[in-house]
């Protein structure tokens, strides 16, 4: 029946559809998988970078289409004292901030890697500062920093340390400061977490054995810990410092720059010469002088602090 | 080099008891092999030993001197971890120098000892190599040669070659041993294989439930097992064990079958005891008795026969090679001055 029917049938090669040979030739794959990501990339990344390139070598202002100014604008932010003062600052505010965000979390992260009690419990606290919207945050120290109502100078002049209300961010340098603080109670817990993770992926049997080879405990943390920690430690070190020198909502929130645009770091500044100030094309100027800085901050990490050569290839055992 | 002892160890990790009471003493210079199933408290009593795990009651003495309280550095003891517990950053040497470092020892004292312990262990070519570029045997010696760099009083293993494929594990098990009778050093080695135990160990200590059910010399253990467990955990194929009583100058086994007692230190008639017969102790005897062949398993030197006897499932390991269908009979008979006997009530070996 079927079978004596299926006998003399011979298998042929199907001739493909020209649209299959399309799909399998293997040029127009690549150009149609990468079109989507690569439209997106363009409408969402580089149009605004190129946007915001562009404008930098304009005169545009708020309201009028510029011309073409060549490298005006950078001419006019070399010397411009306050833009000098924004570039200090955001190096400053950087390196302060990034050093006490790792002191600080690499302690916490040695600590919540012990067994302590209620230990997820403590995570979730830690977790705290950063699922805070960044608004409420500067909203929170903007009462704690604030001249009249400041809770600190409150507890200080309880407690008969001081006579007047301390100045948190009406002049300078404690402003400066007291931004500093802020950035780095709000940084603590992802630099603590992430660093956390990366303990937790030592083998506790590296510590027994160093134990065995009779280590101190600053040994084990300076031979063991320090070393396997520093691949992670350089992937979140990059990300914090770009974070943190683009650092925008704290500082612009809690001082907008002031007093006297000595706390003004490249991105309320350039936010503040381009949308309130009108001048767009100098704002401009002033995002895209914070590019060479970013590339040097990712460059040096990158190289200094990535993968190591006993890292390469597959995991050790 | 110097002698370990075990009084009356034991250990709780919150309320639950793991290890119950476990006396050891180990003489200078011995290979002893901490053996029994997954479980009991091997490991616990070497990290003990090492210092690892503090100890709940008893005593530990290592050359004399009681170590309860003595921290893992000051006991001069190496470990070498299941798992190996290399640096990963570090390379062959640095890892085997490590120690020496934290000690604060020079340079040509680091390449000193290390260059010999390497020679012993032919790492010479490797040891600036990082340990993943390492196969898992390499990264074994050099887990070892940073114990040997140690030179220390008594060295420790944990389950060393269970990563290991059975080659290697054959090969490393004599390079162990040979190590062993070079340094002669008192070693501690645990493993919950029987014929590691036996191949290596001065002493075998058998572990269960956190106790020692018995510690020999292996052919001791194998000769004489003192209770059922250890008669069930040393041999391989393991003993056959058959219930049933002592009844007129004989042992009537399952189905009513009558087998041969031992002719001194048979027990009384009457007691319900557990007859042990070894598969390589039954021998193929004409005037034997009947058995069902079932399975027959040549392995080239000897074969092996599963067979039933008056319902009782037994093994026979014989030298003959023997071509038997399944269901043919095969008459065999023990070797009547190789049988054990137990109590069945408490397992403890009864008679000779
Ligand atoms: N830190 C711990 N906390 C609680 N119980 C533990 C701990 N470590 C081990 N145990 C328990 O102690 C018992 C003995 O463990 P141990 O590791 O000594 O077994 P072992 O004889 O080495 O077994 P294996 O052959 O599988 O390695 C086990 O029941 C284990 O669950
Ligand atoms: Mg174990």
């Amino acid at each position: 029946m079927s079978v004596t029917a299926a006998e003399g049938w011979v298998r042929q090669a199907k001739e493909q559809s020209w649209l299959s040979k399309l799909f399998d030739w293997k040029p127009f794959l690549v150009v149609m998988c990468l079109l989507p990501a690569l439209g997106l990339l363009m409408v969402f990344l580089t149009y605004p970078l190129g946007l915001g390139i562009w404008l930098a070598f304009t005169d545009t202002t708020i309201g009028r289409s510029g011309r073409w100014v060549g490298i005006e604008n950078f001419e006019f932010m070399i010397e411009d004292p306050i833009w000098w003062n924004a570039v200090f600052y955001s190096v400053f505010y950087t390196a302060v901030a990034t050093v006490g965000k790792f002191g600080l979390g690499l302690w916490l992260a040695l600590l919540l890697n012990n067994h302590l009690p209620f230990k997820s419990l403590l995570r979730a606290i830690i977790l705290l500062p950063w699922i805070v919207p960044t608004v409420l945050t500067a909203v929170a120290f903007w009462w704690i920093y604030n001249p009249q109502f400041s809770v600190i100078s409150y507890i200080f002049i309880e407690l008969g340390l001081r006579e007047t209300n301390i100045d948190f961010i009406n002049t300078a340098w404690p402003a400066r400061w007291s931004l500093i603080a802020a950035n780095v109670w709000r940084g603590i817990p992802f630099v603590a977490i992430s660093l956390l993770a990366g303990l937790q992926t030592i083998s506790p049997s590296l510590y027994e054995a160093a134990l065995l080879d009779g280590s101190s405990a600053w040994q084990r943390f300076r031979f063991i810990t320090f070393p396997m920690l520093l691949p992670i430690l350089a992937i979140v070190m990059t990300f914090s410092i770009i974070f943190t020198f683009t650092d925008f909502q704290l500082v612009y929130a809690i001082t907008r720059g002031g007093p006297v645009n000595s706390t003004h770091l490249l991105a309320t500044l350039a936010f503040q010469r381009g949308i309130p100030g009108g001048q767009l094309g100098e704002g401009a100027a002033i995002a895209v002088s914070m590019i060479p800085f970013l590339v040097f901050a990712t460059l040096f990490s990158y190289f200094a602090l990535a993968r190591r050569k006993w890292q390469q290839g597959e995991a050790n055992d | 080099m110097a002698t370990v002892d075990i009084r009356q160890v034991r250990k709780a990790f919150g309320s639950t008891q793991i290890l119950h009471g476990v006396s050891v003493a180990i003489e200078d210079g011995q290979f002893v092999v901490l053996v029994g199933p997954s479980g009991c408290g091997k490991s616990t009593l070497l990290r003990m030993l090492a210092g690892l795990e503090n100890i709940t009651g008893g005593e530990i003495a290592i050359g004399g001197r009681v170590v309860n309280n003595v921290p893992p550095k000051d006991r001069d003891i190496a470990m070498v971890f299941q798992n190996y517990a290399l640096y990963p950053h570090m390379t062959v040497f640095q890892n085997m120098a490590f120690s020496m470092k934290l000690a604060g020892a020079p340079r040509e004292v680091m390449e000193r000892e290390v260059q010999k312990a390497a020679k012993i262990l032919g790492l010479e070519q490797l040891l600036h190599r990082f340990p993943r570029q390492l196969s898992g045997g390499q990264r074994q010696r050099v887990a070892m040669g940073r114990a040997i760099v140690r030179n220390p009083q008594v060295f420790l293993f944990d389950e060393p070659l269970s990563n290991l494929d059975a080659k290697l594990r054959v090969q490393m098990r004599a390079e162990i041993k040979e190590l062993h009778q070079r340094l002669k050093v008192t070693t501690v080695y645990v493993t919950h294989d029987q014929i590691e135990a036996m191949t290596m160990a001065d002493l075998i200590v058998v572990m269960n439930h956190g106790r020692v059910e018995q510690a020999g010399q292996p052919l001791e253990l194998y000769d004489r097992p003192a209770n059922l467990f250890v008669a069930g955990f040393i041999g391989s194929p393991a003993m056959n064990m058959m219930e049933g009583r002592v009844e007129g100058g004989s042992f009537r086994g399952p189905g009513d079958v009558a087998w041969p007692l031992p002719l001194n230190g048979a027990p009384p008639p009457g007691g319900e005891v557990i007859y042990g017969i070894r598969p390589e102790h039954l021998r193929l005897d004409p005037e034997g008795l009947p058995a069902t062949v079932h399975v027959v398993e040549p392995t080239g030197s000897e074969t092996q026969v599963l067979m039933h006897v008056g319902g009782a499932n037994l093994i026979g390991a014989f030298r003959e090679r023997i071509i038997a269908k399944p269901g043919e009979i095969l008459k065999v008979s023990p070797e009547t001055s190789l049988v054990h006997l137990f109590d069945k009530g408490t397992g403890q070996r009864v008679g000779n």
